[in-house]
């Protein structure tokens, strides 16, 4: 079998012939938290042309399995198209191989915390996987386009926002508190990781 | 960290897209596409159709990377080759170092033939793609990205509109 060169890191994929950048993006967090449904909602309230399909691979109760995936076309830069491709991971625990395996070649992640008090150590637990993951395909999420989004703001056991923070941030990173099920907060913490993978873009 | 992103020159594109064009025909292959190891369609060639090729291309992704898991935990490096026999098509799939080369190929054809045809080319696509690597790579250190340039309204003109 032929090998090329071993993989590296980053994956943002410009494409002279089809004027085209493609860029990845994971969403994180522990189970239950609302991955899916920020996909959801950005899928439902996008413009047809903007979107491709939602590919859900669920289980029979609709938990995760091992990934949701849609592309996303956001404009035009410098005449080239921006796509982000934007990916969730299974947040439970026990599908830790297929999480790990969706990070793989990630330009900028969204870590979705749960911001119920009973949920705090399953938050904790998430981000340290995270680092641990990112680690494994040397990341640094120091380094790495990212965002904090505190879900669920609406339920009525939630931990304040200024706890949660100096808890679960970790590089001065944007804080975005969010309702997912209704659609707060989604599309803004989608525009703070999206920002920072262009402005990365500058960088390299 | 090694950072810099992949940068497919027209040229490149051109080339690649000839052998999967050849792929194609010396198969009798409905489709032929080239996908990265972490889901990005590089390049297709065939009968399109309605076929969302984007998905095609994340899932062929994620499904070699669950099959290389498993490969992992039996103690094998990875599986090279996957292949997926429905009642009429059928999809055949191998891993060239970092790209997957996906042939889509119906009753017109046979899998032996895909197998064989697949291989023939696979040393030509990773000398594309290993082309592909060196020109990203020197584009990255000589500063030629066409995003060096970028602005802060550039990028915040993508978000004005809802």
């Amino acid at each position: 079998m032929l090998r090329t060169q071993p993989t590296k890191a980053s994956m943002t994929f410009i494409n002279y012939a089809s004027r085209e950048i493609n860029c990845k993006i994971v969403y994180y967090g522990p189970g239950l938290c609302g991955k899916t449904t920020n996909l959801q909602h950005i899928y439902d309230s996008t413009a047809a042309q903007s979107k491709g399909k939602l590919i859900s691979l669920a289980t029979e109760t609709d938990r995760t399995l091992f990934f949701d995936f849609m592309p996303l076309e956001l404009g035009t830069v410098r005449g080239f198209k921006t796509r982000f491709h934007l990916y969730t991971v299974p947040g439970q625990v026990f599908y830790e191989a297929s999480r790990k395996l969706i990070l793989k070649g990630v330009d900028g992640v969204v870590f979705v915390a749960d911001s119920q008090e009973e949920r705090m150590d399953a938050n904790i637990e998430s981000l340290y996987n995270l680092e641990e993951n990112l680690r494994s395909y040397g990341y640094e999420l120091m380094k790495l386009p990212y965002v904090l989004q505190l879900n669920k703001r609406d339920l009525p056991n939630v931990v304040p926002p200024a706890d949660l923070t100096a808890e679960l941030q970790r590089k001065g990173e944007p804080v975005v508190e969010a309702i997912a099920s209704n659609g707060v907060g989604v599309f803004d913490t989608l525009k703070a990781v999206a920002k920072q993978v262009l402005t990365e873009l500058r960088k390299s | 960290m090694a950072n810099s992103p992949i940068l497919i020159r027209e040229q490149r594109y051109h080339q690649i897209k000839a052998l999967l064009a050849r792929l194609r025909l010396d198969a009798s292959a409905r489709l032929v596409v080239l996908v990265d190891k972490d889901g990005q369609q590089i390049a297709v060639h065939g009968e399109l159709g309605e076929l969302d090729t984007t998905s095609l291309a994340s899932l062929a992704a994620g499904n070699v990377a669950a099959t290389g898991g498993m490969a992992k935990l039996i103690g094998e490096r990875e599986f090279p080759t996957l292949s997926h026999e429905g009642e009429r098509e059928s999809i055949h799939i191998s891993v060239i170092g970092r790209v997957l080369l996906l042939v889509v190929f119906d009753d017109r054809s046979s899998l032996g033939l895909v197998k064989l045809r697949s291989k023939q080319v696979s040393q030509e696509l990773a000398q594309a793609f290993a082309e592909v690597e060196r020109d990203s790579q020197a584009s990255a250190a000589d500063g030629s990205l066409p995003f060096g340039e970028i602005t802060d309204e550039e990028i915040d003109s993508l978000f004005s509109q809802p």
